[in-house]
């Protein structure tokens, strides 16, 4: 493996408190050593990449992937997926089970990680909590931990069943996993293809309601109290409603280990953006009011809401080319999340650059407790992303990474260009200026 | 930790205007026409209702018009169909019935056939909200919304104004029922029974000034009411919406676009879309009340009291007598008699039923025309 000092860059990582010029050297997929400018000791023989003008940040992390492999090749496979993930600045991904088959074995759980795959950056598989994702019978979470799951959910369903969450969760404290909930009582959303609102009546679709997701939200944080001793860690996936970010405030403030993520099309889209009938606006949970779009801004800025994840979703086109009702729910997102993060919440809403990059790489880590990532210190994983702050770019779906171009963000301009994306210590992907 | 104010002072990612140009022969939403484009299709009926058989006959003579239905319609289906052939253009109809949708073909693969079979317009009728857009946009071709799951059926919403004008006295600014006796006499609707048609007035955004209009029923599942409720209240119109919270939720008033939200509980008199739970205090107000069927076949599990709701909304002839004795009574049809509508009431002389139909035909001649007359110019 080869040794990468990375020379004249700009250093920002919260969780390390750094934000300055720095060198970096990454030697055997580890950060070897970290001085000021041509101070690095160890850098003779070194590949040299020159860094100037360029920040330098702990790769970004995303804990909400649908990288869709075994079994849905056709809409993205690992290899493609994590591509794309390079592309956005990702060094890791934490891939959702809800593939064909499921992954509720430790056999997926392994065949997802294996070389063979061909993964760009690193993949941690997120578990299935129940049997086939079925909500009724709750898997072996230790074995599955073992083989590598880092999370157990049954994404793209909720695990709705009282005594099934509240068994989960209590199993899972047990073996220190978190469960992450897709909070949608199902029961209030059948038939429906976005928000409920004056959006849905007018357009003639059957809507979600918002209590729908911070219902259920607010049942899983009852169970946490009850289970309180056993600290169960329980973190609400695609948050989307003021009344859910609400929930997660007040729990927190009850002590509660409870987290929460927000994706950038809850944060920058209404329930407007469907437009006429634009399955590339269709997601679940659907674009909600404004008054909750708000919600989540006003959820990221005050530090309630821990993490940002893309909840990339690809899917291929035909899919997509259908009856609004009938096409499936997703859009990718690897490729825009750091664009958008940093034009809208860096730039426009003036948060610093040091937390819009804690969100996405040293908050996730701690959240799903990848140790070792979401920092550069010496001994931790040479996960780097480079990218040019000040470049203005559109993002074109035709030139996506992804199999799938599934998104609403086709021609949006991006802030914020990744000039080289390291997982490792291995270029993973360059687009050097 | 950011406050409240500050946050409201944040920009925000704005939401673009139109996502794809239309085939300016499309009508897929009655926002697609301006009050005067309607003006001009009313015109374009009368013209079309008026002329010459024989030479009507010649307008889209040879001209290919597919008729793509997806749910079953008797009546919709009916009336495109005569239209067209009234004009001289060729149909063909394609049903969920007939064999020609193959099992798991796509709307867009269906419309690219019936366009390279020579199809020029297509003629939508399907159960999902939205898949006129769909089929334009994979075809190219000029797309009519026969109604669309939900959402519109603009083509009911353009008769049913013909139908409100035809008994509409610009003088005393209201609408009387008696206009339907004078029409009905003759067999056949009059164009000189209308103080509009055949006259050179235009429709203007105060024409139904002073009007009050109310649409009953299951506004929640009907794109009757979408249709009318989106353009009426452009012409100077107040609509009243009436119907249990089951099948009219509060929301539905929100849902009238370019009306200000300040306007949005209209006084009686002003422009607008209000909710008016009463049924016969709605009727007070009223010179045209509109019937709806209940849509069993879309309640997807509701659970409603027909007998409560007959109870309340069912218009009998005595509640006409007592409350709207001068009201016209509209109904898109199919009708449910002794369900949203009492027989009386449905063959009474205030019942514009049937006539609506007539209408129905004259409108659609009108808005083919536009179809086909616009591909000539070519896509825009
Ligand atoms: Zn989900």
């Amino acid at each position: 493996m080869t040794t990468l000092a990375i020379r004249n860059g700009h250093l920002v990582d919260p969780a390390a408190g750094v934000d300055a010029a720095k060198d970096i050297l990454l030697k055997d997929g580890r950060v070897a050593e970290i001085a000021g400018p041509g101070k690095l000791k160890q850098a003779q023989g070194a590949e040299i990449l020159d860094a100037t003008g360029l920040i330098l940040a702990p790769g970004l992390i995303d804990i909400h992937v649908h990288l869709r492999e075994p079994g849905q090749g056709y809409k993205e496979t690992i290899a493609t997926g994590t591509a794309a993930a390079a592309a956005g600045g990702f060094t890791a991904v934490a891939a959702m089970p809800n593939t064909t088959p499921v992954n509720d074995s430790t056999e997926i759980t392994r065949w997802m990680q294996a070389p063979e795959r061909g993964a760009q950056v690193r993949v941690f598989p997120i578990a299935a909590a129940t049997r086939g994702s079925k909500g009724e019978s709750i898997n072996d979470f230790a074995a599955l931990k073992s083989a590598g799951a880092v999370a157990v959910t049954d994404d793209g369903r909720p695990i709705l069943k009282d005594g099934v969450m509240r068994e989960s969760l209590a199993a899972a404290a047990r073996v220190g996993l978190t469960v992450i909930q897709h909070a949608e009582d199902t029961r209030l959303t059948q038939g429906a293809s976005m928000n409920l609102g004056p959006a849905s009546f007018k357009l003639g679709l059957r809507g979600m309601p918002p209590e729908a997701e911070s219902g259920l939200v607010e049942r899983d944080i009852r169970l946490v109290a009850e289970l309180r001793d056993a600290h169960p860690h329980l973190h609400v996936a695609h948050t989307s409603t003021a009344a859910a970010v609400a929930a997660v405030r007040q729990a927190r403030r009850n002590g509660l280990r409870v987290t929460c993520e927000v994706a950038p099309h809850h944060f920058l889209l209404t329930e407007e953006h469907v437009g006429l009938y634009n399955t590339h606006a269709k997601m679940n949970p659907p674009l909600r009011s404004a008054a909750d779009r708000d919600a989540m801004i006003e959820g990221i800025l005050d530090g309630v809401v821990d993490a940002i994840a893309t909840d990339h979703a690809p899917h291929a086109q035909h899919e997509k080319e259908v009856e609004f009702e009938q096409a499936p729910n997703g859009i990718t997102g690897l490729e825009t999340a750091l664009g958008l993060c940093l034009r809208w919440l860096h730039r426009e809403w003036k948060m610093p650059l040091g937390r819009v990059l804690g969100l996405l790489s040293a908050q996730p880590a701690a959240l799903l407790n990848l140790k070792g990532r979401g920092t550069l210190t010496v001994g931790s994983y040479a996960d780097v992303v480079i990218f040019d702050p000040k470049a203005e770019w559109t993002y074109r779906a035709t030139e996506s990474k992804s199999k799938a171009k599934n998104t609403p963000f086709d021609g949006w301009i991006m802030q914020g260009r990744v000039r080289w994306t390291i997982s490792e210590g291995r270029v993973a992907f360059a687009n050097p200026a | 930790m950011i406050k409240v104010a500050a946050r409201r002072a944040l920009r925000t990612p704005s939401v673009p205007a139109s996502p794809f140009p239309y085939h300016p022969g499309s009508l897929l939403s009655i926002l697609d026409l301006s009050v005067e484009d309607v003006s001009r299709l009313l015109e374009r009926s009368t013209g079309l209702e008026k002329e010459d058989p024989l030479k009507r006959d010649r307008i889209l003579a040879k001209r290919r018009i597919a008729l793509l239905f997806y749910e079953s319609s008797t009546r919709t289906r009916t009336s495109f169909e005569l239209a067209a052939k009234a004009l001289g253009a060729d149909t063909t109809l394609v049903s969920n019935l007939s064999s020609s949708i193959e099992k798991g073909e796509s709307l867009k693969d269906t419309g690219l056939t019936l366009r390279a079979l020579g199809a020029e317009a297509i003629i939508l009728r399907h159960n999902s909200s939205g898949s006129p857009w769909l089929l334009e946009q994979s075809t190219h071709l000029p797309v009519l919304n026969a109604g669309d799951g939900m959402h519109e059926h603009p083509t009911q919403a353009l008769l049913d104004l013909r139908t409100i004008l035809n008994h509409f006295d610009p003088k005393t600014r209201t609408c009387h029922f008696e206009r339907v006796e004078r029409g009905r006499a003759s067999g056949r609707v009059e164009a000189e029974d209308s103080p509009w048609r055949g006259s050179a007035v235009p429709i203007k955004a105060d024409t139904l000034a002073g009007l009050t209009v109310t649409i009953v029923g299951d506004i929640l599942h009907s794109r009757v009411a979408r249709s009318n409720m989106l353009l009426l209240p452009r012409l100077g119109a107040r609509v009243l919406l009436c119907g249990p919270k089951e099948l009219l939720p509060e929301i539905a008033a929100q849902a009238c676009p370019g009306i200000p939200p300040q306007q949005q509980k209209p006084a009686a008199g002003d422009p607008g879309v209000a909710i008016e739970r009463d049924f016969e205090a709605a009727m007070r107000q009223s010179q045209a009340i509109m019937m709806l069927r209940i849509q069993a076949e879309r309640l997807a599990g509701l659970q409603l009291d027909l007998d409560e709701y007959k109870a309340r909304y069912q218009l009998t002839g005595q509640r006409l007598a007592a409350h709207a004795p001068n009201a016209i009574v509209m109904h898109p049809g199919p009708i449910i008699r002794g369900m949203e509508i009492t027989a009386g009431v449905a063959d009474g002389p205030q019942s514009t039923i049937l006539e609506q139909v007539t209408h129905g035909l004259a409108i659609r001649m009108a808005v083919m025309e536009r179809a086909l007359a616009a591909t000539h110019g070519g896509r825009a």
